[in-house]
């Protein structure tokens, strides 16, 4: 058994899941123009995270193996959903712009992986700090890249304008090629400080 | 292998129903909230569209709720318009009109801003196909029902980043002060292919990446504003 602040903090930086998996990139790339949608998702997809990883960790001695993966997408898709109910109703404006994003946490590979990878194999504190370590490692990377493309794109952070008045936001970082190469840059940055590399 | 498939499909219902089950009980418990911003949210952009200082540079509102329906309150009358003869309905109001006279347009609902006991502008939902959903917006107009005071659009499922634009402030701007009709005829009304030519008095810079919902909004709001335009005569000839 790992010990417990190894498994919070690998998955922030030495096993992150969007720079060293590669996975939930849909998402890093479509709801970062602005650092307050990011944020939001952060926010959404760590509450779905921790409450999907607990709840099939209670559940794994008596998941029927067959059915195993159709059970995770039930309790995650559950989840997602009322995520959803919840934001439209609380936070209807922000609902609105990061629209079919919030219900594509269903298929971000992070939730379902860490299903699979860990809280069907591991007790329910062990499953729920892995959820949280793997969520927190996904909002650095996307609080990284939304403050990248929010700056280079349209001069503010967080809505604050940080730049001189005159600057021309760069069309490129708004968009999505800008999103690629801030990913890619920020994966470059990150291995090379940590010395993960695929092998050939 | 018999008795898994029972323990398989007893946990198969056991979790479906136990999902569905809290999902009804949070759909039906949030219900309320959830319509009541949408309310809100159709008012605050019938505002926007009058010239009304409701939303920020980036869209957001910042009109609370109570000054919303304060100033509905005070400047704002609803009246239907029959579609066929161009005539306010006597005595009918838009909540009363059914769902689908609404959608086929066969009742026209028309916000009328009073100042001073006079009308001044006037507001009018718009609708129609984009690329893949319909699009649902207001346009409002000055008193002399030509020069377009604003146009907001607030339901929508085009593509985030293109598309979708449409719902930001920099586009919606860009029709500030346009115009729809002039020396007594209607005009034809253009979403550009890019940008559109400078001074041009009836079109708007267009979405790169996003043509066919371009398209969609000049066809849906010349067809929309025809179809009040009937009424608007009534009122310019007199």
């Amino acid at each position: 058994m790992a010990k417990v602040s190894s498994i919070v903090i690998d998955p922030l930086s030495d096993n992150n899941p969007i720079t060293i998996q590669v996975l939930g990139i849909c998402s890093a790339l479509a709801v970062t123009v602005q650092m307050e949608t990011a944020a939001v998702m952060c926010v959404a997809l760590t509450a779905v995270l921790t409450g999907s990883n607990t709840i099939i960790s209670l559940m794994r001695n008596h998941i029927p193996n067959r059915i195993r993966m159709i059970v995770e997408m039930v309790v995650i898709s559950s989840l997602v959903i009322l995520a959803d109910q919840i934001m439209k109703a609380f936070l209807f404006d922000i609902s609105r712009q990061l629209s079919v994003f919030v219900g594509l946490i269903i298929t971000n590979c992070i939730v379902m992986g860490r299903a699979e990878a860990f809280a069907l194999q591991n007790p329910p504190k062990e499953s729920f700090l892995d959820g949280l370590g793997n969520a927190l490692g996904y909002s650095i990377v996307l609080l990284l890249v939304a403050s990248a493309r929010e700056i280079l794109g349209s001069g503010t952070w967080y809505g604050l304008h940080v730049l001189p008045s005159n600057y021309m936001g760069n069309g490129m970082a708004a968009l999505a090629p800008g999103a690629f190469i801030i990913v890619g840059l920020i994966i470059w940055v990150q291995r090379s400080i940590t010395h993960k590399y695929e092998t050939d | 292998m018999q008795k898994d498939d029972k323990r398989v499909l007893t946990f198969a219902t056991l979790v479906c129903v136990t999902s569905s089950l809290l999902l009804s009980a949070a759909a039906s418990s949030l219900r309320n909230r959830q319509e009541n911003n949408i309310i809100l949210d159709r008012k605050i952009n019938v505002l926007q569209a009058f010239g009304e200082e409701v939303k920020d540079e980036r869209g957001r509102k910042i009109a609370s709720a109570d000054r919303v329906q304060e100033l509905f309150n005070q400047f704002i009358t609803e009246v239907v318009l029959d579609a066929a003869t161009g005539e306010i309905i006597d005595g009918l109001a838009v909540a009363d009109v059914s769902e689908s006279d609404l959608e086929q347009k066969n009742k026209l609902p028309l916000f009328l801003w009073n100042e001073d006991g006079e009308v001044t502008r006037y507001a009018f939902p718009i609708s129609g196909r984009g690329l893949w959903s319909t699009i649902r917006g207001f346009v409002a107009l000055d008193r002399d029902l030509a020069t377009i005071l604003g146009v907001t659009f607030y339901d929508h499922g085009e593509t985030p980043g293109l598309g979708a634009e449409i719902d930001r402030p920099w586009f919606q701007n860009n029709f500030v002060g346009k115009r729809l009709w002039e020396d007594g005829e209607l005009l034809s009304f253009k979403v550009w292919k890019g940008a559109a030519p400078d001074d041009h008095t009836h079109a708007v810079d267009g979405i790169s990446g996003a043509t066919i919902t371009g398209n969609g909004v000049t066809q849906f709001l010349n067809e929309d504003m025809a179809r009040y335009d009937k009424f608007f005569r009534t009122i310019r000839e007199t």
